[in-house]
């Protein structure tokens, strides 16, 4: 469930970017708090704190003191900028290298693209 | 604030230095992971900072005290202990009943579900319950007691899967909900790695490792691919552990900054190591530096001769 290669309070922090990319917490809606997390992923409260905490940090969530944490307006355009940049990187790039690899050409790579779309 | 903190602690027995020169800080109200194989001081550094056996040297403050015979200490403090022993004339209530008595934040209505949760047998007598029951004893009242500083040594043998993971959310949400420093000694790493905020490594009684679990991820990493290019990819570093499988190799070692595109660059495969890994690699790592130490050692003794 949570991505083991990252630290797993940036592991808790991706999760909930990812629900809010896909709808799962719009914006102004409230987040799991941090025991709910805790007790739902199995993981100490403090991890989960630390997750959340790189959200407030990154201004994708509102603290309102007293009552919990919320989605930012304008989180979900920004988060989607954020992962966009680093698209390249993460997928693009491996992709590349293993096509090299194999000796499948860009021309052929595009064209294997267009056909899993088409799919 | 530091809960518990020792330094230079040692234990000797007439035989072997159960623990030596110990020194450790734990912030309160957190868990503790205390990891080590058998024999390698967890029970007695527990023993020690609980008041049960004495200091062969060093100095310890737990809670802001000594807990050599200190009842301001000890009444804050629940030590549940893998062997523990019992009156033979002891049911469970028996001594649920004198765990009441005994601890001040003692919550009886908390200590009933558990007892159900666990479908512990509470009129039977201790000496014919089986290990997981016993084990369980020992939760109930580690739990209910709600000491401030509450440990728990190998506190599920016997137990199942489905008790054991029963045991992990119970502690999570009852710490959650009421914080307090808990210390946890285990072999069984990657089951409650996730829970630990905090973990020494003890081996043949000395503190191999001392470290927040979210800094542990970047203790050790594992590369794999051309052994040539793992070999050249790690010139001049300290490895702790290689293997090989025909061109091929694995290596582990602490990674840092700028190893991610190095690795990509030179074809090379990075993966995490889990706790669990770790404390493999460390322990193995230890015992053969101590093996070789002992080597010289003789090799010396022979010299002379």
């Amino acid at each position: 469930m949570l991505d083991e290669s990252k630290p797993l309070f940036q592991a808790v922090a991706e999760q909930i970017e990812d629900g809010i990319l896909d709808g799962t917490y719009a914006e102004d809606d409230p987040v799991p708090s941090t025991n709910q997390l805790a007790a739902f992923l199995r993981i100490n409260p403090a991890t989960a704190g630390k997750g959340l905490g790189l959200l407030v940090d990154a201004e994708v969530l509102i603290k309102r003191r007293g009552i919990g944490m919320f989605v930012a307006p304008g989180a979900r355009e920004a988060l989607r900028q954020r992962r966009k940049f680093a698209f390249q990187d993460q997928y693009i790039a491996p992709l590349l290298r293993e096509a090299a690899q194999l000796g499948i050409t860009p021309e052929e790579l595009a064209g294997m693209i267009t056909k899993e779309v088409a799919r | 604030m530091t809960a518990i903190s020792t330094t230079g602690l040692t234990k000797r027995y007439p035989e072997v230095a159960a623990l030596d020169g110990v020194s450790v800080a734990l912030e309160e109200n957190r868990i503790h992971g205390l990891l080590g194989r058998n024999g390698a001081g967890k029970t007695t550094l527990m023993q020690l900072l609980t008041g049960q056996v004495f200091a062969t040297a060093g100095s310890m403050q737990v809670l802001g005290g000594s807990p050599v015979e200190n009842v301001e200490v000890l009444s804050q403090t629940v030590f549940i202990q893998e062997s523990q022993k019992y009156p033979d004339t002891f049911r469970a209530v028996d001594v649920l009943r004198i765990a009441a008595g005994a601890y001040p934040n003692w919550d009886q209505g908390y200590a009933d579900r558990l007892v159900e949760q666990y479908r512990l047998p509470a009129k039977r007598l201790i000496k014919k319950l089986s290990r997981g029951q016993l084990s369980a004893v020992g939760i109930v009242i580690g739990l209910a007691s709600r000491a401030p500083l509450t440990f728990f040594d190998e506190p599920y043998l016997g137990l199942d899967a489905v008790a054991r993971q029963m045991f992990f959310d119970d502690l999570l949400a009852d710490y959650t909900a009421h914080p307090r420093t808990i210390v946890l000694s285990t072999h069984h790493i990657d089951e409650v790695a996730n829970l630990l905020e905090h973990v020494v490594i003890l081996d043949q009684g000395k503190v191999l490792l001392e470290a927040d679990t979210d800094e542990l991820h970047d203790a050790a990493i594992t590369v794999s691919g051309k052994a040539t290019a793992v070999d050249a990819f790690l010139a001049g570093r300290e490895v702790l552990e290689r293997k090989t499988l025909g061109t091929l190799a694995t290596a582990t070692f602490t990674p840092r900054d700028g190893d991610e595109l190095a690795a990509r660059e030179a074809g090379l495969d990075l993966t995490p190591v889990s706790l669990q890994a770790l404390f493999v690699h460390l322990t193995t790592a230890n015992t053969a530096s101590a093996a070789a130490a002992t080597d010289t050692h003789r090799a010396s003794d022979r010299a002379i001769v």
